[in-house]
């Protein structure tokens, strides 16, 4: 089974995210999405059991190769950055039209079965990418999976099953399909020592457009990938913050009592 | 405000039945509402279900309401309901697409803006029609930067938050004509199989995306959410939890908020035992006014909430309710 697994190299939440002009500001304290390793922990598990091998493909800068990394000491067994300034800039959809062209060349040289994705990133946190990016696939697509079940054996069988607006669902498709992840599907695995050596010597491979080119259709690459830009990006203060009283025994009363003056 | 020319789309949501009926969802209302006000042309709605609560769509002055013949397909895929809407942009040709940022309208909002090589964005808090195009804002980085966003190709396709917007019957309600509207499905709408589809079990409060007042109990509830409930009831809210309680099987994962849960943008953000952590707070920092009840000093939530008591929640909410049962009896 050859499992491609999307991953986007990601501002820490907890380091100090902001905006300069207009950008996210990356390269600071990046690492690898946080729910793209439960999408890595599932591909790795599913080639372990039915055999194949992992493609982990992310666009970025260059240093996005440190999320590819990542995804290589958990198992992955090769590594693909698509690289350009001309992407830079490049919004949700756009990111998802790059990826799909990629994963066209790599279904060229040999079929993909599977592509996974994380359920979000934690950047922009649109959700936006994977169901764009099955779309330009044509590939089924199944999201939001907290259960991923596989059987067969080439085609495969993919059933999950999902809890999303107010419903419990089941949905089964088969093989080339694309699945999107929660963090709930598994537990990812922390890399031993051994792990995180072998993946220095894992191949990894960065791509440009031209690389591209025979599969990417796009007249004007700059209006192709940036269909929204942002044109402001404030800080947000909250007001009010905060009146806290240590209760003494009144707390409640004092409680209710705003609640009552200010909101109710 | 300036306006586009176009009419605008709105893709609603309904609860309900073949049985007892469909009855279009508050977020659907405010999204109609929104529209009204975005365009000088028609606001036309798009149904999922064979019989569209046209009451609520007049109330809504909404022009017609086109029902996607969906056949045997499932509404609950997104690639069927994004192939429904894209035959109605098609015959509409509308200046803007609206739908509910829930999963679901995130999901369309992707694959629908691949489709029509438009411009989307999700979660918008609000919009505008400027000279250079639509402007969306949203909230970014767990709520602490705004941020704005030109539309500057395509069709915009806006995925609107829940509750941001107040719904309002329009001064002159209409009786919408229902179109009927056949649809060609993809290969990719028809290979994904709906196996099972099961509406969670009510709990009989307001749903947690649409409530004005969430309530929210988190690891210092130790897993006993009776006052959290009761808080919820005494201020007509809704019932939250953070992942930990979900992760504890303390509550059911529906209510759980935050990156991978609910996201909630209510009038009123009451954290009872809730520490405030970053993926939580993802979940909540958008709420107009916060209040918490924690017992550590150095909950993090102290600093972004309006009011915060650091004591023991079993002995202070119990005594808020009482305190507001009694301003209440005394009005």
């Amino acid at each position: 089974m050859r499992i491609v697994v999307c991953v986007k190299h990601v501002p820490d939440v907890q380091s100090d995210r902001r905006f300069e002009d207009g950008r996210l500001v990356r390269g600071e304290d990046d690492v690898l999405n946080e729910l793209d390793e439960n999408a890595v922990e599932a591909a790795v598990s599913l080639v372990e059991e039915h055999g194949g091998e992992v493609i982990a493909l992310t666009m970025g800068p260059a240093d996005a190769e440190d999320a590819l990394m990542r995804a290589l000491q958990m198992g992955a067994d090769r590594g693909v950055l698509v690289s350009d300034d001309r992407l830079e800039g490049a919004d949700a959809l756009g990111t998802a039209l790059v990826l799909s062209a990629a994963i066209t060349r790599l279904h060229g040289e040999s079929p993909v079965d599977l592509v996974l994705t994380g359920m979000a990133s934690l950047d922009a946190m649109t959700s936006m990418m994977p169901s764009a990016l099955a779309c330009h696939l044509h590939l089924p697509f199944l999201g939001l999976a907290h259960e991923l079940q596989v059987e067969g054996e080439g085609p495969w069988t993919v059933t999950i099953s999902r809890s999303a607006d107010g419903f419990d669902d089941r949905l089964r498709a088969t093989t080339p399909a694309l699945v999107s992840v929660t963090d709930q599907v598994n537990e990812p695995r922390y890399p031993a020592f051994a792990a995180m050596k072998a993946a220095r010597s894992k191949p990894m491979d960065e791509w440009d457009l031209d690389e591209l080119a025979e599969v990417l259709h796009v007249d004007d690459v700059e209006d192709a990938f940036t269909a929204t830009r942002v044109v402001a990006a404030d800080a947000k203060v909250r007001e009010g913050a905060g009146t806290v009283v240590t209760d003494s025994g009144d707390a409640g009363k004092q409680l209710a009592a705003h609640l009552l003056e200010e909101v109710l | 405000m300036t306006t586009i020319d176009r009419p605008v789309l709105v893709l609603t949501d309904h609860t309900g039945d073949a049985v007892s009926g469909y009855t279009l969802t508050t977020p659907s209302a405010q999204l109609l509402t929104l529209a009204r006000g975005l365009t000088s042309a028609e606001v036309i709605a798009v149904a999922l279900n064979p019989a569209p609560d046209l009451d609520a769509l007049g109330r809504q002055a909404v022009a017609r309401v086109l029902v996607p013949d969906l056949g045997a397909h499932s509404p609950r895929v997104s690639a069927v309901v994004t192939d429904a809407l894209a035959a109605c942009v098609e015959q509409i040709r509308p200046g803007v697409v609206l739908c509910v940022a829930n999963y679901r309208g995130r999901e369309v909002a992707g694959r629908l803006g691949a489709l029509l090589g438009s411009g989307a964005a999700v979660d918008v808090t609000s919009l505008e029609v400027s000279e250079e195009g639509l402007l969306a804002s949203k909230s970014a980085l767990a709520g602490s930067w705004t941020t704005c966003l030109r539309i500057t190709r395509g069709t915009p396709v806006i995925a609107l938050r829940p509750s941001v917007v107040t719904e309002e019957d329009a001064q002159a309600p209409t009786v919408p004509e229902r179109v009927n509207m056949p649809v060609s499905f993809s290969r990719e709408a028809e290979g994904v199989e709906v196996l099972s589809s099961a509406e969670q079990v009510s709990t009989g409060r307001v749903s947690l995306a649409e409530a004005r007042t969430v309530v929210v109990g988190g690891r210092g509830t130790d897993g006993d959410f009776s006052p959290v409930e009761a808080l919820a009831d005494a201020l007509d809210g809704a019932v939250g939890a953070t992942r930990v309680c979900a992760d504890e099987g303390w509550v059911p994962r529906s209510i759980q908020i935050g990156q991978t849960g609910v996201s909630v943008s209510p009038n009123l953000y009451v954290g009872l035992g809730v520490s405030g952590a970053i993926h939580h707070t993802v979940g909540m920092r958008s709420a107009a006014h916060v209040v918490a009840v924690c017992d550590d000093p150095d909950a993090p939530i102290f600093e972004i909430c309006d009011f915060g008591v650091v004591g023991d929640l079993f002995e202070v909410v119990p005594q808020a309710i009482e305190a507001l049962e009694q301003a209440r009896g005394a009005r």
